[in-house]
């Protein structure tokens, strides 16, 4: 009994399938709860109800960062052991990864406008997740112009490794070519600057449920994917026979 | 290595336009500039270095897709991957090849072309030194960019889009230098972060070009 097992493709989609229901209904409660509870929370006394956007934007920010590096973790796999089922969910996981980036670009920038008085600045942490998208776009462009599925998924592994290195060290490389307007961590643990308890559990709640939804789109892309694979296989046999 | 590093540079200077192209089209960019932020030396001065490098660094990108393309059509690079020489020095001496033959025509021009932008006499010698610094690392993620479309109909797009955000680093920390060496800053600390990841990417991405080229190869 070892963790790849689930590799192989018939096992996935038994098991995959098996938990995808629940996995989809947990998604949809915590999202819809969190942001809904998030919605009903008093009004800052600084920021006003602009402070609502926190219950879309740390979340979707979370999961763009978390996205591309679930894709890292399954592109060394799939380069290491030659698991399909691994860089079929890395190629799953990158348009979801290009969504959340983009709408925590846009929650930012309808935040940014009340707050800062702008809708776009070249701080480090906007830049750099500016960066992460043109990354997400560029992974998903070469996927999609490579016809054979082996040599793309390989291609975009390598891709995937050289643009990890970059994409961190891009991350720093912004914060030497300008100072930042953003705040930083927006969940510390040290007591002092911990947010309150109103904001803090509904926004943990909406993580779980971005967390929770990444997992099912991946799924369901990633089967998707698997059927698209064993319809192209089965026609390819029909035509030899 | 150095039988492949002559070819090279002989079938980039005869094929016409190898040498040439890359620093005119460096020049047009640099006049442009001009007509779209007006002529004024106080518009044009703070932008300078940032001009000269984005501009090197387009003209740099414009050659890229030679690099193993033309190998790639004619069966050479099949020649290259079975060769004794390991296909990572293969890679990074045609990279050499580019560098030598793209990106030292681009910094023998940048002072001259720095005086069009009106940027400070104090200010080239950092420029120069940028540049020598920063492009080795340009030519080889250009490399590696090249190996990973080489076999794609349509990969000159794709390949800017590929790789212009690996060269955000080297942009930075080289712009960084120039403006400071302009502004009376301290030149030293950028210019570190640029030599470090200069060698770094000189070391380790002919690797995975090299893995690139042979699943293209395949």
């Amino acid at each position: 009994m070892s963790i790849w097992k689930y590799a192989n493709p018939v096992k996935f989609m038994r098991s995959s399938g098996a938990i995808l229901p629940w996995v989809v209904a947990g998604a949809g409660l915590c999202t819809i709860g969190g942001v809904l509870w998030g919605f009903l929370t008093p009004q800052d006394y600084k920021q006003g109800s602009t402070v609502k956007i926190v219950f879309l934007h740390v979340p979707a920010a979370m999961m763009a960062i978390n996205i591309w590096v679930m894709m890292l973790v399954a592109s060394l796999i799939w380069l290491v052991r030659r698991h399909h089922v691994s860089a079929l969910a890395a190629k799953a996981a990158a348009p979801v990864g290009a969504i959340m980036t983009l709408i925590a670009l846009a929650t930012g920038a309808i935040w940014g406008q009340p707050m800062w008085g702008s809708w776009w600045e070249w701080d480090p942490r906007l830049t750099s997740f500016l960066i992460l998208f043109l990354f997400y776009v560029g992974y998903i462009a070469l996927w999609s112009a490579i016809d054979d599925a082996d040599s793309a998924a390989d291609l975009t592994g390598v891709l995937c490794l050289v643009g990890s290195v970059f994409a961190l060290l891009s991350r720093y490389a912004v914060l030497f070519w300008n100072q930042g307007l953003h705040q930083g961590a927006s969940l510390s643990v040290a007591p002092g600057e911990r947010m309150s308890a109103v904001y803090r559990y509904p926004l943990y709640l909406s993580m779980l449920g971005f967390l929770l939804l990444f997992v099912a789109l991946v799924l369901i892309r990633t089967r998707t994917e698997i059927r698209r694979r064993r319809l192209i296989a089965l026609q390819a046999k029909e035509a030899r026979a | 290595m150095l039988a492949l590093l002559k070819r090279d540079l002989v079938l980039a200077t005869r094929a016409g336009g190898g040498f040439g192209l890359g620093v005119a089209f460096f020049l047009i960019l640099c006049a442009l500039v001009p007509f779209g932020v007006g002529p004024q030396t106080e518009a044009l001065r703070p932008i300078a270095p940032g001009i000269l490098w984005v501009g090197a660094l387009l003209a740099c990108l414009l050659s890229l897709d030679r690099i193993f393309a033309l190998d790639h059509e004619d069966g050479s690079l099949d020649l290259l991957a079975t060769a004794p020489l390991p296909l990572e020095g293969g890679v990074a001496v045609k990279a050499l090849a580019h560098w030598l033959t793209t990106s030292l025509p681009l910094i023998v021009a940048a002072p001259v072309f720095g005086l069009l932008l009106h940027l400070p006499g104090k200010a080239v010698p950092w420029l120069i030194i940028s540049l020598l610094v920063g492009t080795p690392a340009l030519s080889v993620l250009g490399a590696f960019g090249a190996a990973i479309t080489v076999g794609l109909r349509r990969g000159g797009l794709l390949l800017s889009l590929l790789v212009l955000p690996l060269y955000i680093p080297t942009l930075i920390f080289g712009t960084e230098i120039v403006r400071r060496g302009m502004e009376g800053g301290d030149p030293i600390t950028p210019m570190l972060f640029l030599a470090g990841i200069s060698a770094a990417v000189v070391a380790l991405v002919p690797f995975a070009a090299a893995a690139a080229l042979r699943v293209n190869l395949r």
